[in-house]
């Protein structure tokens, strides 16, 4: 007994809870006609198209930025890389090489800009994050417009200029990392073990840095910046470190979301991108202002697992579409739950 | 005249927070008419005593308080202070209850407007009668008369002088009709001199209508002036309680800060002379800019090897000046460190230098209250010496060695008695006391040649507070770091430095050696520069 209550307690109940309907999902599968090998794909799937995503916002809560609403900007950064990279056309793993070499560079000076401005609104970092990534995405629509990209499989057919919506990677780097390496069982069960391996590398960069002496910097300033502040710490260049880190880290996660999705979604399509990411995130146990990788897996595979699950087992035994009502209760729910919660872990 | 009732008694008043004593025992009376001086050291426990007469909520939510409470000689227990105002309780405030834009009748009326009736009273009630402006005009310029002071009762708030803000404080307690005793918390504090004396004329005119006053004030000279009886608190206890004729401000200021010397005995301490040593700081012309600390300038030479000590009363700047070597409040001035001058306002140059700090603020800026005590003691030492590191890939990667960390760690919870759980243990979880080791060990960590203290001992109990203090003195004699200790508490200092300098108004009003007479001290926190007096 004192074992269980002990794990309820490091565990959390929130994750008990929803870990116990995730299995009973998987439990009711069979009887209303869902394949079981089908489902754990699925999950799989998703589970290592947003790893990267939700990864993206451990840097930020450690060094006490909050949590990382401006995610778009880091995506429109892998957008941008994407679209170069479809323009010069190569194929295959080489084409998705180079659409991260130019991500990174660009995220890179978008996350600077960005930390720039979030220093000078310490305390409110999360709002004026969740605008600067609105606020970009209406940009880039303008931009997305404007670029003077040619490939025709990328552009409006009528005009010939602009971006279209929607533009797929297929025959160019779809699945450049899921089939790199990858498991078939059968004709439903498949495991991406590519996209894994290149999740599981970043993860260790993260663990990594998290370990490293400017990693321990970075924790102590979101811990009491004051604290670091007196032990010599240049606290404002921490924190834009964190944000650079943060926003690389959303546009690596949305390529690696594209090559196993197989298209890139311009216009609003980074609009919404990091509600579920801060949803799964804190899900996994993480707080305003402390995340580990353990919170990041644990959290999306949660969060991933009902998205994927809820839609074919819920409506084969209700008969409606009640996917999208529970995947907005669950995240922004959790939003809410976690926000709520930060008066208490600022004291 | 005998036969009157006191207006209030207090009788064997006690107060602990949180099983810190602040108030024991205390008993004293106040006389319709009389003037009393309440005087003390920040800490004796004036403020609290008055928080336990006004009823204030922080009294009850700490646990109310012992003994017992009489107005007029019949007990009472105040819930909040509007039943003090009820009973004839008028307070003034140190900081200014006061709305800056209200004229100063408003202020002096608030909430005792005079009125007239009109017709949407009958609908929407009594709050809704109209202001009679005039008779509160009248009102306001009667209270204000009586202080013998010259305020336009039209002057808003936010255009006068600190001192009329002052008057029209005490202006607004006096148009209560119900008042009858009067607490001034360090009203003179804010005044200049000529104010100051207009305010004590006053007073003495207030009392002489038959209104008894509660004078709080670090002026002595003004408290034999004006009051008639004087009350010295020191660590909670009524300490003397003398007729202000029979007394001098260098007597009040002995009964102010000596401590019962059997009580506080400790194992006596050889004052080396070390007034031969090498000098291994100086500070010159040091101005800090720290809220409420201002350290306006200040020259010192610091000895090496020597514990030095920074003493005064609150707000003076003592804890200012090593706030501001350590980079961490603006300031300016010259501070060299072995001949070397220090880069000020870079808290990274001054650890580099060799200095280390344990901060006042513990909780503030001492601590990392979220992680471990491990991380709490290595930290500075692994930012900024690199210790505690391993080199990865021929020194690209710095590896945090935790390890290393943890022995480290290990090492000082034994040897600081730290009571934990062990090295992980979160340093909020942890006691006051056991804090300020952690402090300590973080400090030490760094092995620094000058060592700055901050209140040492503020907020903890007893047995650590002799535990601190050792350590300090070990450190000093074993190996030889010389040691800037800033303490409220003079006694403490006393037992610990060889030189002992007090900080008056934000500049060193004397150096004394520690065994001087406690006198001394007490006229130099006073403002007294030696010679003057």
């Amino acid at each position: 007994m004192e074992k269980i209550n002990k794990f309820i307690e490091n565990a959390g109940w929130p994750r008990i809870i929803i870990g116990l309907f995730l299995l009973a999902l998987f439990a009711a599968a069979p009887f209303v006609g869902v394949r079981l090998d089908t489902s754990i794909s699925d999950t799989l799937v998703r589970v290592g198209m947003n790893g990267i995503l939700v990864l993206a916002m451990v840097p930020m809560v450690q060094s006490g930025c909050g949590l990382n609403f401006g995610l778009p900007l880091g995506i429109i950064a892998g957008l941008l890389g994407a679209m170069t990279s479809l323009e010069i056309g190569i194929q295959g793993s080489i084409g998705f090489v180079i659409a991260i070499a130019i991500a990174v560079p660009i995220a890179a000076v978008l996350g600077w800009l960005y930390g720039q401005l979030l220093n000078k609104v310490k305390g409110d970092e999360m709002m004026i994050a969740t605008y600067v990534g609105f606020s970009s995405v209406a940009l880039m629509c303008i931009a997305w417009l404007m670029l003077p990209y040619t490939n025709p499989t990328m552009i409006w057919g009528y005009g010939g200029s602009g971006l279209r919506t929607t533009i797929s990677v297929e025959g160019y780097w779809l699945n450049a990392l899921s089939k790199y390496i990858y498991i078939q069982i059968g004709e439903f069960l498949y495991i991406p073990v590519g996209m894994f391996l290149f999740f599981g590398l970043v993860t260790f960069l993260v663990w990594a840095f998290f370990r490293t002496k400017t990693g321990t910097a970075m924790t102590a300033v979101g811990s009491n910046p004051e604290f670091a502040r007196a032990s010599g710490i240049d606290v404002d260049k921490m924190r834009t470190v964190s944000v650079v880190m943060s926003t690389v880290l959303g546009a690596v996660g949305i390529l690696v979301y594209e090559q196993s999705f197989g298209f890139c979604q311009l216009y609003m399509g980074p609009f919404y991108m990091a509600f579920p990411a801060v949803a799964a995130i804190l899900l996994g146990g993480a707080s305003v202002n402390k995340a580990t990788i353990v919170n990041v897996v644990v959290g999306t595979f949660l969060f991933q697992g009902i998205l994927t699950m809820t839609p074919s087992v819920i409506n084969s035994i209700m008969q409606t579409d009640m996917s999208e009502v529970i995947r907005i209760i669950v995240s922004n729910g959790m939003i809410l739950y976690a926000l709520t919660r930060k008066v208490k872990v600022k004291r | 005249m005998s036969a009157e009732v006191p207006i209030l008694r207090m009788e064997n008043i006690g107060k602990e927070f949180f099983g810190n004593r602040v108030l024991q025992s205390v008993t004293f009376s106040v006389m319709p008419g009389q003037i009393v001086g309440l005087v003390g050291e920040n800490g004796a426990g004036k403020s609290t005593l008055m928080n336990i007469l006004f009823g204030m909520p922080v009294i009850q939510q700490t646990g109310g308080y012992e003994g017992k409470v009489f107005i007029d000689g019949e007990e009472v227990h105040f819930q909040d202070p509007v039943d003090a105002l009820d009973k004839g309780i008028g307070m003034v405030h140190q900081e200014f209850s006061l709305i800056p834009g209200f004229t100063a009748t408003e202020n002096i009326l608030l909430n005792r407007e005079s009125t007239k009736y009109n017709p949407v009273v009958e609908i929407f009630g009594d709050r809704f009668e109209t202001l009679n402006r005039p008779e509160m005009k009248t009102r306001a310029e009667n209270a204000i008369k009586r202080l013998g002071v010259d305020i336009s009762s039209e002057t808003l708030i936010s255009e006068m002088p600190v001192g009329h803000k002052q008057f029209t404080e005490i202006a607004r307690e006096i148009d209560r009709s119900k008042t009858r005793l009067l607490v001034l918390d360090e009203p003179t504090a804010v005044l200049a001199e000529t104010e100051a004396a207009v305010l004590i004329s006053a007073l003495k005119k207030l009392a002489a209508n038959g209104i008894a006053i509660i004078f709080i004030s670090h002026r002595l000279q003004e408290i034999i002036d004006l009051c008639d009886k004087l009350i010295v608190l020191r660590d909670g206890r009524v300490i003397k309680e003398e007729d202000t004729k029979r007394t001098n401000v260098r007597q009040i200021a002995a009964w102010m800060v000596n401590r019962d010397t059997e009580n506080t005995k400790e194992d006596e301490r050889k004052h080396t002379d070390k007034s031969q040593n090498d000098t291994i700081m100086r500070i010159e012309h040091l101005w800090v800019d720290m809220p409420g600390e201002t350290v306006r300038d200040v020259t010192i030479d610091v000895r090496e090897g020597e514990i030095l000590g920074f003493g005064g009363l609150a707000g003076q700047g003592k804890i200012g000046i090593s706030n501001g070597i350590m980079g961490l409040y603006a300031s300016g001035g010259k501070v060299f460190l072995r001949g070397k001058e220090i880069k000020l306002n870079d808290p990274d140059a001054s650890l580099r230098e060799g200095m280390a700090f344990v901060s006042e603020d513990r909780r503030g800026v001492g601590l990392l209250l979220d992680e471990g005590i491990d991380w709490n003691i290595a930290f500075t030492a692994m930012q900024v010496q690199d210790k505690f590191i391993k080199k990865l890939m021929g020194g690209l990667v710095k590896w945090r060695d935790d390890k290393a960390i943890d022995e480290c760690t290990r090492e000082y919870i034994k040897s600081l008695e730290i009571r934990c759980t062990g090295p992980k243990q979160r340093a909020i979880e942890l006691s006051g006391g056991n804090q300020q080791k952690v402090c300590l060990a973080k400090a030490f960590a760094v092995d620094p040649d000058v060592l700055f203290v901050s209140e040492p001992t503020r907020g903890i109990d007893v047995g650590a507070k002799k535990l601190v203090l050792d350590t300090l003195r070990r450190t000093n004699e074993e190996k030889g770091t010389t040691i800037i200790m800033t303490s409220s508490e003079l006694e403490e200092l006393r037992s610990v430095c060889d030189r002992i300098a007090i900080v008056n108004e934000g500049r060193i009003s004397g150096i004394l050696p520690a065994d001087a007479p406690a006198e001394e001290f007490g006229m130099l926190m006073l403002g007294h520069v030696k010679g003057a007096a």
